[in-house]
């Protein structure tokens, strides 16, 4: 208990990634929070990877927690973009809502 | 050693509860700080456990970048008043349950694999250690990252690349009555185009811009 090795990081990302996967059913309305939800999973994904990669001693889970960080930025920059002309096109971001293409 | 637990148990707690407060939250804004505190606690973490590159990395992008770029979309779309209310209590405790099954068995997964992880510390081998501790973690991680890793660098560049313009191209919006400039147009522009030959009658001039 005292001793933190390998086995409390990875718990404390399993807890962070079920409290994202939890979040995004908790807030079904609120997009923006579903995104939120979304960076909190990939951050316990990096918490994985570093955790890994400092106690197998192996650079690489640090360089693939960099690409994860990329894509991260990317998706966000993409899915705030799609919100906000969403945003400017209906008038409100409700998600419930957007179900145009259900043709 | 007692210091790194007690160090690492504030921090994860810290983290747990911002976390928690991300998704619970009924205001955007605030869901947006407590995202920004769980970013920085959890770089705090990288840096304790010896990725210091990472752990500041973590903050320039994530608080840096991410986290702004959340707050002003939140701010700018003014949704606070429509999320406050929330779908009926129906609704909500479906969702509830569903989620909360569905959250526990992933975590319950996830630390089954994590207990079979612990006997299997053997199992994998240590690789033949570029980690080694006489150089910084910067330039380890700049070693392995410009020359094995140069590829997927600079295709994760690109990705950064198609974002940037998938974000603008989205968001850009052409104003009408704006004169813009043409570059097809003022170059094919020419003489019988442009000037034309008039003959003027006496006392009575040309008119100019029919």
């Amino acid at each position: 208990m005292i001793e933190i090795g390998l086995g409390h990081y990875l718990t404390l990302a399993a807890i962070i990634f079920s409290i994202g996967i939890f979040g995004i059913f908790l807030n079904r309305k609120n997009v923006i929070i579903i995104l939120m939800s979304i960076e909190l999973i990939l951050l316990a994904v990096n918490i994985n990877l570093v955790s890994f990669s400092i106690y197998l001693q192996n650079l690489v889970g640090q360089i693939f927690t960099m690409f994860i960080l990329t894509v991260a930025a990317a998706e966000a920059a993409v899915g705030l973009a799609i919100i906000v002309i969403y945003y400017k096109n209906k008038g409100s971001i409700h998600v419930e809502n957007i179900s145009s293409l259900k043709g | 050693m007692l210091a790194h637990s007690l160090f690492f148990y504030f921090f994860s707690t810290i983290s747990v509860f911002a976390s928690v407060m991300v998704i619970v939250s009924r205001n955007a804004v605030y869901s947006v700080f407590f995202l920004i505190l769980v970013f920085v606690t959890v770089s705090i973490l990288f840096i304790m456990i010896g990725a210091e590159f990472l752990g500041m990395i973590m903050l320039i992008v994530y608080v840096g970048a991410v986290a702004v770029l959340f707050l002003f979309v939140v701010m700018m779309l003014n949704v606070t008043h429509q999320i406050t209310k929330r779908s009926s209590r129906q609704g909500i405790i479906n969702n509830l349950s569903v989620g909360l099954i569905v959250g526990a068995i992933i975590f319950l997964e996830l630390l089954v694999v994590i207990g079979g992880w612990k006997y299997k510390v053997s199992f994998i081998p240590l690789s033949e250690s570029n980690l080694n501790s006489s150089i910084s973690n910067t330039h380890a991680i700049g070693s392995v990252l410009y020359t094995d890793y140069i590829h997927l660098f600079q295709v994760s560049g690109i990705i950064l690349l198609v974002a940037m313009i998938g974000a603008i191209t989205l968001t850009f919006k052409k104003k009408e009555n704006v004169k813009r400039q043409n570059y097809f147009d003022q170059i094919q522009r020419d003489k019988e185009s442009a000037v034309s030959l008039v003959e003027v009658k006496s006392e009575q001039g040309v008119k100019v811009d029919d």
